[in-house]
């Protein structure tokens, strides 16, 4: 079984990685947009509307999914960051420090739809609960990663500082999680369980699974198509990012 | 692994787990010191500040909504199964305040009623159709299922 390993190995090379990124690229985008037209229009649509909260608990759909990949994406760029840092792999420092950018994006997005969310239905558009704060904190250590990664003149070492402060905010994970659990919040606990019964009704958990399913590959092609350039920015005068530029210059 | 790499990796788990460690201890001791919310009871026990600012938090008591006509301003009993306290508000409730519903309030003491300047309704973590909830109530009306198949409404 060394044929997964042997397959890795050639794929952390730059010219390889980016010209399977490449190929990849318009099958995520494709399939991110299709799922996610089919979610959007099975959540805003044909989902029956909520015994409590009538048709506005739709935002769900965006809201979860988002909420989702804020620490998903923060998963990926820890664990690409603990390479880049112990292995000193060129493409796992792109990789991680593209992550930030598009989870930042969708930690944003989170805190803006739940704001839009709360206002009518809990009569506030924020309030300091552990939930709230602790996403908010993400949204900061995204800043964090991104904002040591541009202070830095050198590409590579720039990586790896922020790489070690993405690795250290890696305690926020369980808290944001399980804040619901932990403390006395506003917001309410887990819906959707992995283990466990969830807590919505069939004909709604569909879409927000599919919207979940369209973010997840939505994330992967945008930190793929980041990573290219980021690749192209780092190996800049390498031959292979050479003969490319020249290749596209004579198409 | 070769050395360098074993030393890296041992390096950055020591870090990460000394983090770890860190938090997990400040998350251990607010949980002792954050209160976000008193019940009525504890008020009743003394509990809440008298002359600041606290929040009182259970559910809204059947029955006991009253608005006053041509104001913004409503009355209503919050209690916590044991004990009731009186809520006086003057501005827009949430979507989702109603007889039933957890809500959490902030204010002051007064007269020994509650004086709130802000209404919060907290809702659970269910969704489910309309016709699912009504069934779901119909059966238990009729065959007194447990409460906590519905998935409860407060929380």
């Amino acid at each position: 079984m060394k044929i997964i390993p042997l397959w890795l190995h050639k794929l952390s090379s730059p010219p390889a990685f980016y010209r399977f990124a490449g190929r990849l690229r318009p099958w995520l985008f494709g399939s991110a947009l299709l799922l996610g037209a089919v979610g959007l229009y099975g959540g805003l649509v044909l989902a029956p509307p909520d015994y409590q909260q009538g048709d506005a608990y739709r935002i769900i759909f965006i809201h979860v999914p988002c909420a989702w990949m804020s620490l998903f994406g923060y998963g990926c760029m820890a664990v690409a960051a603990l390479i880049a840092l112990v292995w000193r792999i060129k493409l796992a420092e792109v990789i991680a420090m593209e992550c930030a950018p598009v989870g930042a994006a969708f930690t944003f997005i989170t805190l803006v739809t739940g704001s839009l969310w709360g206002k009518p239905m809990w009569g506030t558009w924020w309030t300091w609960d552990a939930r709230l704060t602790s996403e908010l904190v993400l949204l900061f250590l995204y800043f964090g990663v991104i904002g040591l990664f541009n202070a830095i003149e050198d590409r590579r070492r720039a990586a790896r500082a922020a790489s070690l402060l993405a690795l250290v905010g890696i305690v926020n994970l369980p808290i944001v999680h399980y804040s619901v659990v932990w403390w006395n919040t506003l917001h309410q606990g887990s819906t959707v369980n992995l283990f466990g019964k969830s807590h919505i009704s069939g004909a709604m958990l569909w879409p927000l699974l599919l919207m979940a399913l369209a973010t997840h590959l939505y994330f992967f092609a945008s930190v793929l198509n980041r990573a290219r350039v980021g690749l192209l920015a780092v190996e800049g005068g390498k031959d292979w990012a050479r003969n490319l530029i020249a290749e596209s210059a004579n198409a | 692994m070769n050395p360098v790499r074993k030393r890296r990796l041992i390096v950055i788990s020591l870090i990460v787990l000394a983090v770890g460690i860190a938090a997990a201890l400040t998350v251990f001791a607010l949980q002792q010191n954050m209160t976000y919310l008193y019940s009525p009871s504890e008020v009743e026990a003394g509990h809440a500040p008298m002359h600041a600012r606290f929040r009182l938090g259970g559910v809204v008591k059947e029955g006991s909504i009253h608005r006053v006509p041509g104001t913004l301003t409503t009355d209503f009993v919050v209690t916590d199964r044991f004990h009731d306290m009186r809520v006086q508000y003057t501005g827009i409730l949430p979507d989702l305040f109603r007889e039933g519903q957890s809500v959490i309030t902030t204010g002051l003491m007064q007269n020994g009623q509650f004086d709130a300047s802000e209404v919060l309704a907290k809702h659970d973590e269910t969704y489910m159709p309309k016709e699912v909830a009504d069934a779901i109530a119909k059966a238990k009306a009729e065959h007194r299922i447990p409460a906590a198949a519905q998935g409860g409404g407060t929380r």
